[in-house]
């Protein structure tokens, strides 16, 4: 889109009644080139946030407003319906259409829109090959499996070249092979789109590896902003700290050994190779004032920054080289007189680390998880 | 809880008896009348009687009036179906009610009512006379719109149930990829219910095409004008048995012939 436009970028402001004891209420901006995203429980309000920007349910306060154009204003009677509001939307369970080929539902936009028939085909099959679904364009949407149906709702929405992205749950029907290697090429596509994006989840690992900034949505507000840093380490609710008080780390795991930042960790997933990412539960690390002997094989001294009473347990966070959100009981905490600035050693033993493979399935030999599974 | 052995499984998957018998005697009926039927064929002097004046204007004529009211319906009744499954009015029970009142209605009352309503001195025919002229009863036109009044229920019943279970997303979805509401209806819509509407559609057609009560009362016995197959039969079978006879055989094959071509899809959507 060419022409410098007073505001570029996504200013929502959402007001929602939902039903008499549920209500939508929140603030929204984000700049062209930004991934946001929307991280919270089921019932939170963030498919209505999705359907309220679409233009599919209209804003009962607030107001919406897409590159400087108004789009929803209830209080100037202003409404822009869906078909005009020019945003790609990536829905839940993917919504292809049952009766339409791959090639036909992603040529959709551009036929609704006008485009000619021999453009639409050529742009279509550009997305689907760039999508990896080559030689998929005539099968039905039933003929595909759940990471192919992902790729074509991807391309549905992108090769319309819309003005802001939405993408609703879009992994979260997948199973987790699948969804480690959708990540990365829903990554990869939201670092080319130009346009505001906005990811609705409530899974905190694919907020924190997708977005720029993350917003918990918790009964229909936002309760807490930030990037992924300062949510982990800094959760302002209980929620949050129960949905991403987890420790996580990206690293390169190499026959039982784990580096990540400059620091190795001992994990009991022996098979893991290449990138991972790795978790580590709060209350799965333990504080000693002195260098503890016995089983635990991750050990190392570090200093503590912060001490969090949260009634019985105490939410500790520790400094370098690997910092750490720590929980551990208050009465701990007492025995062991740690103050922020106390020097501990933390240790984590290796059966507690999470391992997750996060790398694309196509290095993987033999294996095609993203084979046509057949979907009913 | 016992092991269930080879033997036991056998014995349970045994069906009762008196439901076998009872099943059987059920699907006598639907035979026997059949076979009476063809039994009473006079099959070497079929070729003459099929080609009757009588059997040649009434098939086309049955043809032409249940496709024409299998038309109509489809044309006013799928907005109505959708209307119905689609927008919250007040009285929209009775609106429902409205509509499937000519499934229970005996159809020579139909056909009364249309007599009164579109008569040439009814509550709307007879402005509709004076201003152009038109008269439905005991014309073609009025065979259709009998037709379609006791065959339409049949399509607005299938298709507001095929709307109602439609997953709304899709066509949200279509909406946000620029779709007008007309091509939504057009490429997502209507091809979603499709099996749907092709069942009501069917269901509609066979009922235009055996109807009998309405028409009679409302168009008339017209050789070639009104005179369809089935009220053909009823004529021939005070006089000539083996015309009836061999116009019964015609309609059987005809109704058989479209529910086998039709049957895939038919059994997917009901």
């Amino acid at each position: 889109m060419e022409g410098a436009v007073t505001r570029q970028g996504l200013e929502a402001h959402l007001q929602v009644v939902v039903t008499d004891a549920f209500r939508l209420e929140i603030q929204l901006s984000i700049p062209p080139g930004k991934t946001i995203a929307l991280l919270g429980p089921n019932g939170a309000g963030k498919s209505t946030a999705v359907s309220a920007l679409a233009g599919l349910r209209p804003i009962d306060g607030g107001r919406i407003e897409l590159t400087g154009t108004v789009l929803d204003d209830p209080e100037r009677a202003a409404f822009v319906p869906p078909e005009q509001r020019h945003i790609g939307v990536v829905f839940q369970d993917y919504l292809l259409f049952p009766n339409l080929s791959v090639l036909e539902n992603v040529a959709f936009g551009l036929r609704s829109r006008g485009v000619a028939r021999d453009e639409a085909v050529t742009r279509s099959e550009t997305w689907i090959e760039r999508l990896g679904l080559g030689g998929l364009g005539v099968r039905k949407p039933s003929q595909l499996s759940g990471g192919q149906a992902q790729r074509v709702a991807l391309a549905r929405a992108l090769v319309t070249e819309p003005d802001l992205l939405l993408l609703d749950e879009p992994l979260a029907a997948l199973d987790v092979t699948t969804r480690a290697e959708l990540r990365r090429t829903l990554a990869e596509h939201l670092r080319t789109f130009p346009g505001p994006r906005l990811l609705i989840t409530h899974d905190p690992t694919e907020a924190f590896l997708l977005a720029d900034e993350i917003h918990v949505i918790e009964d229909g507000e936002i309760t807490q902003s930030g990037t992924a840093d300062e949510i982990r380490l800094r959760p302002r609710t209980a929620y949050v700290a129960d949905l991403v008080g987890s420790n996580l780390f990206a690293g390169v795991a190499d026959g039982g050994r784990v580096e990540t930042a400059g620091h190795h960790l001992h994990v009991a997933d022996t098979d893991a190779a290449g990138d991972v990412l790795i978790t580590i539960r709060p209350t799965a690390v333990s504080v000693h004032l002195h260098e503890p002997d016995g089983s635990p094989r991750n050990t190392w001294p570090t200093t503590i920054e912060l001490i969090e009473p949260l009634g019985e347990r105490t939410r500790l966070r520790t400094g370098g080289p690997l910092p750490l959100v720590i929980e551990i009981t208050t009465e701990a905490t007492r025995s062991l007189d740690l103050a922020a600035g106390t020097d501990v050693w933390v240790a984590v033993k290796a059966t507690e680390i999470g391992v997750e493979t996060d790398r694309p399935v196509s290095q993987r030999s033999g294996s095609r998880p993203d084979a046509a599974g057949g979907r009913p | 809880m016992s092991i269930s052995t080879p033997e036991r499984r056998r014995v349970r998957s045994r069906p009762p008896v008196f439901l076998v018998i009872l099943g059987i005697l059920g699907l006598a009926i639907f035979v026997i009348p059949f076979v009476g039927l063809l039994a009473r064929v006079p099959w070497s002097d079929l070729p003459e009687l099929l080609t009757s004046d009588i059997v040649v204007d009434a098939l086309r004529l049955s043809l032409l009036t249940s496709i024409a009211a299998t038309a109509l319906a489809a044309v006013l009744g799928v907005p109505l179906a959708w209307l119905m499954a689609r927008v919250e009015f007040p009285g929209r029970a009775i609106v429902r009610g409205i509509v499937t009142l000519p499934l229970v209605l005996p159809p020579v009352v139909g056909g009364a009512a249309l007599l009164f309503a579109l008569g040439r001195r009814g509550l709307v025919g007879e402005p509709l006379y004076e201003a152009t002229g038109l008269v439905l009863p005991f014309s073609t036109w009025g065979v259709v719109i009998a037709s379609t009044f006791v065959a339409m229920p049949f399509l607005v019943i299938t298709v507001e149930g095929a709307l109602r279970n439609l997953d709304q997303r899709y066509e949200g979805a279509a909406s946000t990829l620029g779709a007008s509401k007309w091509t939504v209806l057009r490429r997502v819509t209507l091809p979603m219910i499709g099996p749907s509407l092709l069942a009501g559609l069917v269901l509609t057609w066979a009922r235009a095409f055996g109807e009998f009560g309405a028409t009679i009362t409302f168009a008339g016995n017209l050789q070639g004008r009104t005179q369809t197959m089935p009220l053909a039969v009823f004529v021939a079978l005070e006089s000539d048995r083996d015309t009836a006879v061999a116009i019964s055989l015609v309609m059987v094959v005809v109704s058989l012939v479209v529910l086998i071509a039709l049957r895939e899809r038919w059994w997917k959507a009901l």
